[in-house]
């Protein structure tokens, strides 16, 4: 691009016509337009939505990466067009083009814009992602996770994924275990995603949280719902025959209807819930006793939390 | 190597790709299930009943699995045992269901799925007893479960006693010990397919148990057709 600039530079310096002016006079209302357009038209549909912060976060974040890459591509697309047609070769010119070796301006230019860019969409990451105060990334930060969001009124909801259907602890409500995703607006929301088997992912899409659903480790995300409606619940990790059917739709309801909810369902399922292991951050069975103890009874004995030692029947 | 020789060699080796490629498209992408019709003469939506019987089997010895736990199914007109996991039923039409459990108890990984749901009363019968759950992890007496997300249909099969001499030749008979679970529920009336699945990890040599006759269709997974 440097070298092509530079040549409009010595064509325009013979009296030629100024293509840099003609192409940036081209560029402009056409980036104009098109960030106009992407912010404030398209940019409110853009996913994930607004249901949280974190996912109002990332739609935020997707419109500033988006207004600031349109013009960019904008710029790259108008200049091979404008080539194409002003620069093409013309009948009977078999020469070749005028040698050109570089343009300080033009390469101080570029090199200028594009660090500008890079390096202040790194700190305009970093701000959103780890900053106090703000949403956060809504992904899954491991068992000790760095960020949290201000305050610790948690509503804490234990992830249980399993092939093929991810289950839902509220430890804070007698430690009942569902198979409905309910959430009261305005109030954070502690996702504990564990998994009883192999590798899953929760994928609460409308929420903006994404935490891989790893056995025997407690993968933290955080998220505080701004709007009532329907949640998706999607794996996003390929995880057996029935992958594809692992999914299931939570809600995020008022204060009132959250707290009635869970009262109810607390004393409908407390036949159940005296069953369940006590509230653990994992399902690993080499630390729930009840398990293995279920395991010896069964003749069932296997090192590393096997349900099966190696030998028996088949190995894969 | 002379022109023929590298000629024949080489048309040996394209029949050769070409053979493993139709052995593997034949093989696994074109291999069907059989399906076990209970739609044939029931009109759907009426909410007409239809019985489907299974059983629950230690064992495959019909099969290139034979110790991989499975499912059989009931031809409903022959009453012949059939080594397939996949049935077609009328849309909404009250399902009563029988199964045979012959394999022994193995704990739940989650003790949740203890629980009946989507059965019409929210029991099961085990030998003519109701039940509202059965808890695998005191007494070992949980073989399988019969689960159909799709519809929140959870049943947990019982096992025979720990101490009982199980059957081991597929189809099982009742002159091994077994148990025997009754439920109805209603069919969806959104027809389709509607995979079932045991949750019990009951995959035997694979890591957690969850591999093998677990990930496989005519073992402990399959699919539930329903039909207008």
């Amino acid at each position: 691009m440097a070298a092509s600039v530079a040549a409009d530079d010595q064509v325009s310096q013979s009296g030629g016509p100024n293509h840099g002016l003609r192409i940036f006079l081209i560029w402009l209302p056409l980036a104009v337009a098109a960030d106009l357009l992407l912010y404030f038209v398209y940019g409110p549909h853009m996913p994930p939505g607004d249901m949280s912060n974190t996912a109002a976060s990332q739609q935020f974040d997707i419109k500033v990466m988006s207004v600031l890459a349109a013009p960019i591509m904008l710029f790259v697309l108008i200049f091979a067009i404008y080539a194409l047609i002003v620069w093409r070769r013309r009948p009977g010119d078999d020469g070749d083009g005028p040698p050109i070796f570089g343009h300080a301006r033009i390469q101080a230019t570029w090199i200028t814009v594009t660090a500008v860019v890079v390096l202040f969409l790194a700190g305009f990451g970093t701000y959103e992602l780890a900053w106090p105060g703000m949403a956060g990334a809504g992904a899954g930060e491991g068992p000790a996770p760095i960020w949290k969001p201000k305050g610790d009124n948690y509503l804490q909801v234990q992830v249980i994924a399993q092939q093929w259907k991810f289950t839902y602890r509220y430890p804070q409500f007698g430690g009942f275990e569902t198979d409905q995703l309910v959430l009261p607006v305005g109030r954070p929301v502690q996702f504990n995603v564990t998994s009883l088997d192999v590798i899953h992912s929760f994928w609460a899409y409308q929420l903006g949280v994404k935490a891989d659903a790893n056995p025997g480790v407690n993968n933290v995300a955080y998220t505080t719902p701004l709007h009532t409606g329907t949640v998706t619940v999607r794996c996003a990790e390929l995880c057996g025959l029935w992958h594809g059917a692992m999914f299931d739709y939570g809600d995020v309801v008022s204060v009132a209807q959250f707290q009635a909810w869970a009262t109810h369902t607390e004393t409908v399922l407390a036949s159940v819930t005296k069953i369940l292991p006590p509230y653990a951050s994992t399902y690993d069975p080499t630390v729930v006793p009840q398990i293995n103890a279920a395991m010896a009874k069964a003749g069932i004995t296997g090192a590393s939390g096997l349900f099966y030692p190696p030998q028996d029947p088949v190995q894969p | 190597m002379s022109l023929p020789a590298r000629i024949v060699t080489l048309l040996v080796a394209f029949l050769a790709v070409v053979a493993l490629a139709l052995f593997v498209v034949i093989h696994y992408f074109l291999a069907t299930t059989q399906t076990v019709d209970y739609s044939a003469g029931v009109t759907a939506d009426t909410g007409a009943v239809v019985h489907v019987v299974m059983q629950e089997d230690p064992q495959n010895t019909v099969s290139t699995h034979p110790d991989w736990v499975s499912y059989f199914i009931q031809d409903p007109t022959t009453k012949q045992w059939l080594h397939t996991t996949v049935f077609k039923v009328p849309a909404g039409s009250r399902i009563d269901m029988t199964i045979y459990g012959y394999d022994g108890c193995t704990p739940l990984r989650n003790p949740f799925f203890g629980k009946v749901t989507g059965t019409i009363g929210e029991t099961e019968d085990v030998n003519g007893k109701p039940y509202s759950q059965l808890n695998s992890w005191a007494g070992c007496h949980v073989g399988h479960t019969f689960s159909i997300p799709g519809i929140n249909l959870n049943v947990p099969m019982a096992s025979p006693d720990l101490s009982a001499n199980l059957c081991g030749t597929s189809p099982c008979t009742t002159a091994s010990p077994y148990r025997v679970m009754t439920f109805s529920f209603m069919s969806p009336k959104t027809t389709g397919d509607y995979f079932w699945q045991c949750r019990v990890p009951c995959g035997g040599g694979y890591l957690d148990g969850f591999g093998g006759p677990m990930q496989t269709i005519g073992f402990m997974t399959g699919n539930m057709e329903v039909v207008s």
